[in-house]
């Protein structure tokens, strides 16, 4: 780990005065995420801001009936709190998909949507990477490449978001709140953050100086008709190879709304508006959903270790689908698949 | 013993290394224990708790947050004391495997891990235990396969499971939440 200064901020706008002209500053949270890539020198903060302290570790009901969970309220505190897990028990379930106990009881809300991509080249130092090094080429391209892209990828960088959580958050169609110099403003989910394209070293639209203050669920959570299903090379504490989180909302036996976010196969949660719309008005059938699938993945292409993944993310989005219409959501604890 | 370790820490940095970020006090309170230290800000938990206070129950396996020796509690959760930073916890309550015992008597989980057989080695027992009191006092698993997949950050390499979460799960009926 190289050397750094240690701040630790007062409030919101003592973190946002803190961050400003230090181009190589970073906030400190959980740090489960920093810490790790600071050990392996991918990350190296000049000045780590600590902004553990400050007032945003609550969950708290809006006056419009949406849930507000506060940047720094932990994943484990999210998972297993009883307005989450009674009226948006997707999100509860995509959070306890991912990584471990004790991590779950480090990570912040808000560090879950900026952690960085386990990608292997991104954490070799020895490799190039252009997420990295801008610049030095991408090592998996022709590498080790199972747990990379198949869709949304450029030539520069195939890397995926990790996130279990932000799938869920994706589906729900969550507002970002933030806070920086020029005041605050609130990100859809959906464009927080970035496909690679050429500049693969910036993950999201967060501005450097900006912070963010709390994740906005909406109303509508989905309680009844929901799955969140991730398939990995073992059944616990892996990253995904494919994940999906499917919601319904089904009237009379005809869908009205469709959510289908995928995890574990773009560089941000991937979402496709036409292949929800195209469920609107059906019956909830496994012709219906293959349809869905393939609009989801229309475009789809992988490299010589992950090409699997497109067939199997087919087949998961079905599967999803289906436990979601019949109201038996996969189990985080028993791993069948039923 | 604050005193002790200033000097102890002091000793340890080369001239060379006094250009670095100043040490910074740090307040922990270990096993009931309150301890000052002065630490480098990259000082993980980890490190303050083996290094600067010999408390050395606490392991390091892979120093990056895929294995669970380093597991402890602070302030009565469980987390991974290798991706924390020892200055962020500045003022929090810190348990480690050396707190287990009161009064010369082992823990009910120690004592389970033992008429289990749940370890070979031991290099992950530490972690196993301090992470099954976390997974006890959070209340979340009831069945022996919410055991298992809450207890999935602890890696035990000998493959000691079937014996883990036997002696998890016996402790956990004995003393429910």
């Amino acid at each position: 780990m190289i050397d750094f200064d240690y701040v630790k901020a007062r409030d919101v706008n003592d973190a946002i005065g803190q961050i400003a002209g230090h181009p190589a500053a970073r906030f400190i949270a959980g740090g489960s995420n920093l810490v790790d890539l600071m050990k392996e020198d991918v990350e190296r903060p000049t000045r780590l801001i600590d902004i553990t302290g400050l007032p945003l570790k609550e969950i708290e009901e809006t006056q419009a009936g949406s849930l507000r969970i506060g940047a720094l309220v932990p994943n484990s505190d999210v998972a297993y709190d009883e307005r989450i897990t009674t009226r948006y028990p997707l999100l509860s379930s995509a959070i306890l998909a991912g990584a471990s106990a004790q991590l779950r009881n480090m990570a912040s809300t808000g560090g879950n949507l900026l952690q960085r991509t386990r990608c292997l080249y991104f954490y070799d130092i020895t490799t190039p990477c252009n997420k990295r090094e801008p610049g030095s080429g991408c090592g998996a391209l022709d590498g080790f490449n199972r747990l990379n892209a198949i869709l949304g990828w450029s030539k520069a960088c195939i890397a995926v978001h990790p996130s279990d959580m932000c799938v869920a958050l994706a589906a729900l169609e969550a507002t970002v709140h933030v806070a920086g110099p020029r005041g605050e403003r609130a990100i859809p989910f959906v464009d927080f953050h970035r496909l690679p394209g050429d500049t693969p070293e910036i993950d999201t639209n967060l501005a450097h100086d900006e912070i963010i203050t709390a994740i906005e669920l909406p109303p509508e959570g989905f309680h009844c008709n929901y799955s969140y299903l991730k398939i990995r090379d073992r059944l616990s504490y892996a990253f995904a190879l494919v994940s999906v989180g499917a919601a319904l909302r089904i009237e009379a036996g005809a869908i009205r709304v469709a959510r289908i976010a995928l995890g574990g196969v773009a560089h941000k949660p991937w979402r496709v508006p036409k292949a929800e719309q195209t469920l609107v008005g059906r019956q909830p059938n496994r012709q219906a959903f293959g349809e869905a699938a393939e609009l989801l993945l229309r475009g789809a292409a992988g490299f010589a270790h992950n090409s699997f993944k497109i067939d199997l993310a087919r087949r998961a989005i079905v599967r999803a689908l289906e436990q979601a219409t019949a109201g038996t959501p996969q189990s985080q604890s028993s791993k069948k698949i039923v | 013993m604050g005193q002790a370790m200033q000097g102890k820490t002091q000793a340890r940095h080369t001239p060379s290394e006094r250009a670095l970020t100043p040490e910074v006090q740090v307040s922990l309170r270990v096993n009931g224990v309150e301890r000052r230290l002065l630490l480098r800000p990259w000082t993980t938990l980890l490190d303050a708790l083996r290094e600067h206070l010999d408390l050395t129950g606490t392991k390091k396996g892979c120093d990056h947050g895929q294995c669970g020796a380093c597991t402890v509690l602070i302030d009565g959760r469980r987390v991974l004391s290798c991706l924390t930073l020892a200055v962020v916890n500045d003022g929090a309550e810190i348990t480690t495997i050396e707190g287990l015992v009161t009064n010369g008597e082992l823990h009910p989980l120690q004592m389970a891990f033992i008429s289990h057989d749940a370890f070979q080695c031991g290099y992950c027992t530490p972690g196993q235990i301090c992470s099954a009191l976390g997974l006890i006092a959070e209340g979340h698993a009831k069945t022996s396969d919410e055991i298992r997949e809450l207890m999935s950050g602890n890696i035990c390499r000998c493959g000691c499971y079937p014996n883990i979460i036997a002696a998890v799960e016996e402790v956990m009926q004995e003393a429910p939440p």
